[in-house]
């Protein structure tokens, strides 16, 4: 019995220390000096460059508020979190932080006050931003109009709202570092990677996360469905489902860049993040993203669609090509060609034969338009189906589409499509 | 390694993320109401056309093509309406100001350059007006809503309608919008919207105003009017400036400022 107890406690003794040290390694913070700017004004322009990068006003921006005043919120399956006012304003904004109390935020997680900070702001990806870039960013946002917009409480739900749990969330998954140049590979590459994985937070979305909210560094950039939101974030890695790979090289540059390209279209959030942010990065910059992205290892192959009874499967494909033709032909083309830029091809286009059809679901329910940006300011678009097609109706022709010319997409059912078109556009 | 999974599996017993529940929750199929104007069936893709009317595919699927709509459905007319006043709405979808998630969906990512061609394409559209609903109140209900409309009531401190949308009603150019041809339903559910603060305008916003002060009866008398009235042919916006609006409407530019909506809109007629 004493020799039980004696063991239980040793036990415990290891499990304490094990939590102790990740969580050390999660909160150490080593002084890790500012950069003096010798020129001022090249270091504001290059924070606003890098600001435009990490699309900050993306979240820091109330819809219709004034920019980087903070107020939008970013919605979580375990509550909403409301971004902050980063302008310089003294009571409400980060006009009485330093430039170490901003390093502190971007590198470490925590606010001025030591109050850690939600990951919903991505400093998993914002850590490995380098000191110098830090310090533009900062004091590119000290040139900001002060506005006096207070922070909004967070509406997160117990037991997620204990700061505890947070701590133990960052003693898990948080581990803070600076990018480090791979010296196998290119100055580009590296460049690419630092964007990628830093100010980019490209695996925010495209990375699945596990039931904590963490993202899963195996799968790296292998896609998954965006809590929440409920659009999938296909894989950017190799030869995967967002055709990094299988393109002419420029192909993932151009979708960056301008929103569209011969193989597809920039639609859903990822709209947002072209237009916000990607088409103002500057070509060598995109060339280097879409380079680093093409270079990961692909992720692995989809299981196949699941078998289906052919009758049944032959009675939707029918029914499925009819309506294609009635709604979809006109743009997209008997075969599927597409006539890009303007209508993307549907042969072959790995989006819509995803395993998980939420977003072509969503797409011909909805429409939408892929961003105006310089590069294609005039977008053309796709009509919402939703008052013109039943939900057999969408299911038949996805069906269809995910089908033929080469597609191997496997069927949709009425019931996603009932799903997801009860999902809130926003 | 063990600690991770064991926190994982705590999370896996604690409640359900709502979203997901609400992912998964079953809802009812929309009925196929065989809306008009949907791409023509053809077995061969035709060229694309480098035009707004091929652009604007996706506006035409609920606002009828060209804009036109109809009288009896919820969507408004949008063609012939003033170019400044759609694209005053296109950028208040946009920032939130006005609340449906559809529109917001569509223009969230477009930028303003684009959005005022896409206000001067609809503008530009004079399609005919189906006839009006038939009256849905009574003689006296509607002699009211004609009085509120051509003089408002002064006791309540409520301007005419035509004092600003013109005496014909049809609008002035460039930002305000005429209030014939547009189903009742519109009507009643954009002043449920000032009231409501879902629809709001740049600021200051006159219409808040004017909902603010119009009694339930005044508000079902004035629809009730508008949507019986027929549009006059050749129907348009009237195009002399008003001296003194009875109220500031920040959407509205003063009258001194030059119109650039409607002189843009006739300078892309001309080319």
């Amino acid at each position: 019995m004493k020799r039980a107890l004696q063991i239980a406690g040793l036990l415990l003794f290891a499990a304490l220390s094990v939590l102790f040290y990740m969580s050390w390694l999660a909160e150490r913070e080593p002084h890790v000096p500012g950069v003096a700017a010798s020129d001022g004004a090249a270091q504001v322009a290059r924070g606003r460059y890098l600001a435009l990068a990490g699309n900050c006003a993306a979240c820091h921006t109330a819809r219709g508020g004034p920019a980087y005043a903070g107020g939008r919120e970013v919605r979580t399956p375990f509550g909403d979190i409301y971004s902050s006012n980063l302008t310089p304003d003294a009571k409400t904004g980060l006009g009485a932080w330093s430039a170490d109390d901003f390093w502190r935020a971007l590198h470490h997680g925590k606010a001025k006050d030591g109050r850690r900070l939600y990951p919903a702001f991505p400093y998993l990806n914002y850590a490995k931003v380098n000191r110098a870039d830090a310090d533009a960013l900062f004091a590119y946002l000290r040139t900001l109009a002060p506005v006096s917009e207070p922070n909004r409480e967070n509406t997160l739900r117990f037991p997620y709202n204990q700061p505890l749990l947070l701590a133990g969330w960052r003693a898990l998954y948080f581990r803070p570092g600076v990018y480090e140049n791979e010296s196998a590979q290119s100055a580009q590459w590296n460049r690419g990677a630092y964007l990628v994985q830093g100010l980019g937070h490209c695996n925010a979305c495209h990375t699945s996360r596990d039931p904590l909210g963490g993202s899963n560094l195996k799968e790296d950039l292998a896609g998954g469905l965006i809590p929440v939101l409920n659009w999938y974030a296909p894989a950017l890695a190799g030869e995967g489902q967002a055709n990094a790979q299988s393109g002419a090289a420029g192909h993932v540059a151009k979708l960056l860049k301008t929103g569209v390209s011969e193989k597809g279209a920039a639609y859903g959030p990822m709209a947002e993040v072209v237009y916000s942010s990607l088409q103002h990065l500057d070509d060598a910059d995109i060339q280097a993203m879409a380079g680093y992205l093409q270079s990961l290892p692909p992720p692995p192959a989809p299981s196949p669609p699941p078998a289906v009874n052919p009758v049944e499967m032959m009675r939707v494909m029918d029914a499925g090509a009819k309506l294609y033709a009635k709604h979809c032909a006109d743009c997209h083309g008997a075969e599927g060609a597409g006539q890009a830029p303007a209508y993307p091809p549907l042969a072959g286009n790995r989006s819509l034969a995803l395993p998980s059809a939420v977003n072509p679901i969503r797409l011909v329910l909805n429409g939408g338009y892929p961003p105006g940006t310089a590069g294609n300011p005039r977008p053309y678009g796709m009509p919402p189906f939703r008052l013109v097609l039943s939900n057999d109706e969408v299911a038949a022709v996805l069906t269809y589409a995910r089908n033929s010319w080469g597609n191997k997409g496997g069927p949709v059912s009425s019931v996603e499509v009932g799903r997801f078109a009860a999902v809130p556009l926003e | 390694m063990t600690l991770r999974f064991f926190c994982l599996a705590l999370a896996v017993a604690l409640p359900t993320p709502a979203a997901f529940a609400q992912a998964a929750a079953p809802t009812a199929p929309v009925p196929a109401t065989g809306v008009a104007n949907a791409p023509s069936a053809s077995p061969a893709a035709r060229r694309v056309s480098d035009t707004m009317a091929e652009r604007v595919a996706a506006c035409v699927a609920c606002h009828g093509a060209e804009g036109r709509a109809t009288t009896d459905g919820y969507y408004p007319r949008i063609a012939g309406k003033p170019a400044g006043y759609l694209f005053n709405q296109l950028v208040n979808f946009r920032e939130g100001r006005r609340d449906n998630a559809t529109m917001r969906y569509l223009v969230s990512n477009l930028p303003d350059a684009y959005l005022r061609e896409i206000a001067e394409h609809f503008s530009a559209q004079n399609p005919p007006y189906a006839p009006p609903q038939p009256p849905a109140a009574s003689p006296a209900v509607l002699e009211r809503g004609r009085v509120l409309t051509a003089t408002g009531d002064p006791a309540k401190n409520l301007p005419a309608c035509a004092a600003c949308h013109g005496s014909a009603l049809t609008g002035t150019a460039p930002a305000i919008p005429g209030l014939l041809g547009v189903p009742r339903d519109y009507l009643n559910a954009q002043f449920g919207a000032w009231s409501n603060k879902t629809r709001r305008a740049q600021s200051p916003d006159c219409m808040a105003q004017v909902a603010s002060r119009l009694s339930a009866e005044d508000l079902g008398a004035v629809t009730a009017f508008l949507a019986a009235q027929p549009v006059p042919a050749h129907a348009a916006p009237a195009t002399s400036a008003i001296e003194k609006l009875p109220l500031d409407c920040g959407g509205v530019p003063a009258a001194s400022a030059a119109n650039p909506a409607s002189s843009a809109a006739a300078a892309k007629g001309a080319r």
